[in-house]
């Protein structure tokens, strides 16, 4: 029988279901503690698998894209905090590096190697995040909490630096704003240490082996890397499937083509392969950060970059300098003025490839801002991996594609 | 002969004072919240993580449901978009009573940074809310101070469910609006 739009029925007009047959139509979200935020999924099923899985979109769609037309740059950038709000800095970055390359300067090497280590320690928020809202789907609860556990850490430290623990903002456009505090550096290394210990301890411990992660995660949700291609997957979706593919080894940005680390990648294709894919990917993380510790020390203590046009001098230049102050001036009352042209900077997010396009017309608002937010993709894919899948297996589904609404509906 | 009659059910007022029973039963509604899961956006990680190990809500006997039907306080974290105001009231309606609302963040406040064409400013225009929290993202010790207000604002009200129904105020007048 095909389904009429009529007031009864509101909220299938859009859809179409051929339901000749015996099947049943459910709604899944938008308030389910497993769509990760806001997923609306409406399933057909026959018994108890997937006939056909439609996700719906849009509940958090806040019109970010359109209030960056009617912002400043810098005005702007608290919004991008809003996106992937699990890993804010990185949203902060990928929105910076694409304004800096529109503007065509570069932040100094201190700058630099701190962006790199809020990059790599969101990384690890990020995954940590994920194996715990994972396991928690899955019904692992204690993972949950130990992973939550260690996630206080590195919030902590992303608190000494920047003073927020969820929307950042660490990140401005020309470089960061301040230098580590006194002591970072140290507790720093002592979080690396705790995350590999950890990660090898208490979450592989607990779930590699373990017989009901085996039997809930193997062999579900698989996707070939020729799906995952077509789909326009990135990130971990695309090297779960066997496809060694990572921005910070394709374009390397920042310091990423100094630093010696791997691309992890799984041929398993499936969940359980993506999990395996997340533990080492927070290795890889840690071993950057062991990296940058002594880069930081060797650099000298610019934080901004030079561009008097763009960017303002710093607070000492402003208060004795009577030319620095007037162009701190027209900055705040007026915005930073790119040249004419666009731009599309992408960046490896914890979730994929997180970029920004930006059509300047020489305006201190940009003319059309865009974002490229993996989870997007990874949504879209929900309607193709969840058919022929059963009922349960859709929260794990949905938990190995770690989307987060905030950058999907933007 | 009877000038002071009086409809117990409807009027909802007692003739006596039920002062200890009110504290019972107001003993046991405050220590027992039990909130909806309803995280919307970035508040929904706060309230996360203030359910987890380091803040651990459930020592103030705050326990997290998924249920509408379990739930006593709808906690809405995060930014209430226009296509989704439609289901928090759903959700609400399908709360049981005594119900209580704490809106999260700046978002669920008045809208906040969002001023846009596609978010509801402010969701006590869907639904009553008894607590604002402030903040964007409210950090995890401030939504268990918000809780701790909730508590208290409990332990003020009557057991008497009919006198806290709060959407009924409007409709009232004269006595029984003296009487809330």
């Amino acid at each position: 029988m095909q389904q009429v739009p009529n007031k009864l029925t509101p909220f299938f007009e859009n859809l179409n279901f051929e339901r000749d047959d015996n099947t049943m139509v459910i709604n899944f979200g938008p308030q389910h503690p497993s769509a990760h935020g806001q997923l609306r999924l409406v399933l057909e099923l026959d018994g108890e698998q997937v006939v056909k899985a439609y996700p719906d979109i849009g509940y958090l769609h806040r019109g970010i894209e359109k209030m960056a037309e009617n912002m400043t740059y810098n005005e702007f950038l608290p919004t991008t905090d809003r996106l992937d709000y699990i890993a804010s800095t990185s949203n902060n970055y990928a929105y910076a590096l694409a304004v800096e390359k529109l503007l065509g300067i570069e932040a100094p090497r201190r700058a630099q190697v701190i962006r790199t280590m809020l990059l790599e320690l969101n990384r690890i928020i990020s995954h940590l995040f994920f194996i715990a809202t994972h396991a928690l789907d899955v019904g692992a609860m204690s993972v949950f909490l130990y992973a939550f556990r260690e996630r206080e850490y590195a919030m902590d430290l992303m608190e000494d630096y920047c003073g927020a623990r969820l929307t950042h903002s660490a990140v401005r456009i020309g470089g960061v704003p301040l230098d580590l505090p006194k002591g970072w550096i140290e507790n720093l290394a002592a979080f690396c240490d705790k995350v590999d210990h950890e990660v090898e301890h208490t979450y592989e411990a607990l779930l590699s082996q373990n017989r009901i992660w085996r039997m809930r995660l193997e062999d579900v949700g698989v996707i070939s890397a020729e799906d995952a291609l077509n789909w326009g997957c990135t990130g971990p979706m695309l090297r779960g499937s066997g496809v060694k593919y990572d921005i910070r080894k394709e374009e390397p940005y920042e310091l990423y083509s100094e630093l010696d680390f791997d691309i992890p990648v799984s041929d398993r294709c499936d969940s359980y392969g993506r999990y395996r894919l997340y533990m080492q990917e927070m290795r890889e993380s840690t071993k950057i950060l062991r990296q940058l510790m002594p880069m930081y020390a060797k650099s000298d203590s610019q934080l901004m970059a030079h561009a008097p046009q763009y960017i303002s001098a710093p607070k000492e230049q402003i208060m004795t300098q009577n030319y620095a102050l007037m162009q701190h001036f027209v900055l705040v009352t007026q915005g930073m003025r790119p040249p004419k042209g666009e731009v599309y900077v992408p960046t490896e997010s914890p979730k994929g490839e997180l970029g920004f396009y930006i059509k300047s017309e020489g305006e201190p608002y940009a003319y059309r801002l865009k974002c490229r937010a993996p989870s997007f993709f990874h949504t879209g894919l929900l309607q193709e991996i969840l058919v022929g899948t059963y009922i349960a297996d859709v929260v794990t589904i949905i938990g190995t594609t770690n989307i987060v609404f905030g950058e999907v509906d933007r | 002969m009877a000038q002071h009659q009086v409809n117990y059910a409807s009027t909802a007022g007692l003739p006596i004072a039920l002062t200890s029973v009110d504290k019972l039963v107001n003993w046991g509604r405050s220590n027992s919240l039990w909130p909806l899961t309803y995280g919307l956006a970035c508040c929904a990680i706060e309230m996360m993580a203030s359910g987890d190990s380091r803040y651990d809500f459930d020592r103030m006997g705050t326990i997290f449901r998924a249920s509408p039907r379990q739930a006593d306080v709808m906690i809405l974290a995060g930014t209430l978009s226009k296509k989704h105001s439609e289901f928090a009231r759903r959700l609400y309606d399908q709360m049981t009573e005594p119900k209580w609302v704490i809106s999260m963040g700046s978002c669920a406040n008045t809208g906040g940074m969002f001023n846009t064409y596609a978010t509801v400013q402010g969701v006590d225009r869907i639904i009553p809310v008894d607590i604002y929290l402030p903040g964007c993202a409210p950090r995890p010790e401030t939504l268990q101070y918000a809780m701790m207000m909730l508590q208290k604002k409990i332990r003020k009200e009557s057991a008497n469910m009919n006198k806290n129904t709060k959407q009924d105020l409007t409709h009232q007048t004269g006595k029984r609006a003296r009487l809330i």
